[in-house]
């Protein structure tokens, strides 16, 4: 990137609230069901249908508000959002215009060690649109079919204020919203899934420049990687775009996974023009100040929180904390193995090194893995008892992660233990002494290095199964003999 | 007052509605006297009046999360104009 301009970022983040019941009907709300089976007149958009407000909508709403330090407004109201597309049955989307229910806010992430505090503008709630599949060949297909088993389920979309200066930031910022939203119970945030969404608005401007620089939105980013890289290729095509002097244009791109590079989606139709109005079907919301402290008396813990807790009860390093409690059942893992396995920098450094590899390797979270915690607590265990080597304990971790099978039985199946018993590892040493007698006589005249040999050829012929502390003590015994 | 010829066609673009010359024409004077009769409301004094939000003084009208059965498919479907593989079968917009 030249060092000339400053990059600008704002996220708009769309969270499916975790509710059984979509936002206005009482359809279900489950992922993966069979096109269409999830509907009614309702969420259908069948003319002259009524939509009544989900109540634990709302709760995860403020729920959310709490945990992002924003004001909940005693009165909000909805809106309708007018544009037609056929994956919006009623034309209009119910979303919240002027009065959304969480106002202003803030969270905090840390990049390169240093903690930057990023503002939230506001969050409201919104209901989603259905599923456009498109058949075949998307350039040739002339149709597209329309599945409405998503549309009315519950959104709370989060818009960042212009607060982040690079890509790594945005996704920074994108990881902590994801660890609130998880902790705090309002959104399974499965970005595979859809439900968690990102829209990145970016622009660049000349450093020192005080107003901001023409920006674009790109959509269709659905991991954290894909947010990092768009952002990426989008700063590096207006930086270049203005040094050859051409004017960005303020427009909607998307982000193309395959070819690694952002599209303009502009058409010469676009006429933007949502002419929101309010929402005669809904009653407003008025939220009593008891409302919200009942629901911030049942707050579940916090990342924030949970991380002091770390640092303070384990004295966990800042930078193990923050990663254990990017997620609940991350922490969960580490809280269960630590009741077990009281060395808590241990646990977390075979978390954050050989689970978290394991777990990027498969791409998979901690969730669908069938490692349990006791068994890592176990393995830590027979390490410290001389069971096993630090290095086996690796190729172990790797099958259990794998199978999920107990330490103890991987270490029998696959003949890993180390040998401990005396008499057995007496003959071994007595064997190789017996046939190195020159390295012996080198070893008794003084010549140190020799006793490194014994040792590796007691591992060599032992397959590095014996164990080295009693190797050490036996090996000075036999040498001296 | 009657609206420009523009700002029907703009309005027009917005509704997806493809108007004639004479409909154009009819429109923009019909919504020109639909806003003048819509204006007179500007002649209110408004001053600490808050904005009314909903027609009704109702609020919280809430339902509980509890799920109940849809629409059988083929209910719902039914008025489709096109169908494939039990989804509407729409023109396709990118
Ligand atoms: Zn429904």
């Amino acid at each position: 990137m030249s060092k000339e301009f400053e990059t600008v970022i704002g996220l708009e983040v769309h969270a499916e609230l975790k509710t059984a019941t979509k936002a206005f009907c009482s359809c279900t709300t489950t992922f993966g069901a069979e096109p269409n089976t999830q509907v009614c007149p309702v969420c259908s958009g069948f003319p002259g249908m009524l939509p009544v407000l989900n109540r634990k909508m709302v709760e995860l709403a403020i729920r959310t508000g709490i945990a992002l330090n924003s004001e909940i407004p005693e009165i909000c109201k909805f809106d309708r959002k007018n544009y037609f597309y056929p994956d919006l049955p009623k034309a209009y989307q119910i979303s919240q215009y002027d009065l959304p229910i969480c106002q202003g806010g803030f969270l905090d992430i840390d990049v390169d060690g240093e903690q930057k505090r990023i503002g939230i503008t506001r969050a409201h709630l919104e209901e989603d649109a259905g599923k456009l599949v498109h058949q075949g060949d998307i350039t040739t297909t002339p149709f597209s079919l329309v599945d409405l088993n998503r549309s009315g389920v519950p959104l709370l979309e989060i818009v960042s204020e212009p607060e982040m200066r690079s890509a790594r930031e945005a996704r920074a910022y994108m990881e902590k919203l994801r660890s609130i939203l998880l902790f705090a119970g309002v959104s399974d945030c499965k970005m595979q899934e859809g439900s968690l969404r990102c829209d990145a608005n970016v622009s660049v401007r000349p450093v020192g420049q005080k107003e901001f620089g023409t920006r674009t939105e790109t959509k269709n980013l659905n991991s954290f990687r894909s947010l990092e890289r768009a952002i990426e290729y989008e700063v590096r095509r207006q930086i270049e775009a203005i040094e050859d002097g051409e004017k960005i244009v303020q427009e909607t791109r998307t982000w193309d996974e395959e070819k690694q590079q952002t599209r303009s989606m502009r058409s010469k139709e676009e006429a933007h023009d949502y002419r929101y109005f309010p929402e005669p079907d809904l009653s407003p919301l008025k939220i009593s100040r008891e409302w919200i402290a009942a629901i911030a008396s049942n707050m579940p813990e916090l990342p924030v929180q949970a991380r002091r807790r770390l640092v303070e009860e384990y004295a966990l390093p800042e930078y193990d904390a923050a990663i254990i409690t990017l997620s609940p059942d991350y922490l969960e893992f580490f809280d269960q193995c630590i009741s077990i396995y009281n060395d808590a920098k241990i646990v977390s450094n075979w978390m954050m090194s050989e689970l978290n590899r394991l777990l990027n390797q498969n791409n998979m979270e901690i969730s669908d893995c069938r490692l349990k915690p006791a068994d890592l607590a176990q393995l830590l265990k027979l390490i410290d008892d001389g069971s096993i080597s630090g290095k086996m304990a690796k190729t172990v971790f790797e099958e259990m992660f794998k199978s999920g099978k107990k330490p103890e039985l991987i270490i029998k199946e696959k003949g890993m233990a180390l040998i401990s018993d005396e008499a057995t590892l007496i003959s071994l040493i007595d064997g190789i002494i017996r046939n190195n007698t020159k390295v012996m006589e080198d070893y008794r005249n003084g010549k140190e290095k020799a006793f490194g040999f014994f040792v590796g050829q007691i591992m060599k012929v032992s397959k590095g199964q014996a164990n080295p502390a009693v190797v050490n003590k036996l090996l000075k015994e036999r040498l001296s003999q | 007052m009657a609206l420009t010829i523009k700002e029907v066609e703009h309005v027009a673009l917005l509704a997806r509605l493809e108007l004639n010359a004479d409909e154009k024409q009819t429109f923009a004077e019909q919504m020109g006297t639909i806003l003048d009769y819509a204006n007179r409301l500007n002649e209110l004094d408004t001053d600490g009046i808050e904005p009314l939000s909903h027609i009704l003084p109702v609020f919280n009208v809430l339902r509980d999360d509890e799920v109940k059965p849809g629409s059988p498919r083929e209910e719902i479907l039914s008025n489709a104009p096109l169908l494939e593989d039990q989804q509407y079968k729409v023109p396709k917009i990118i």
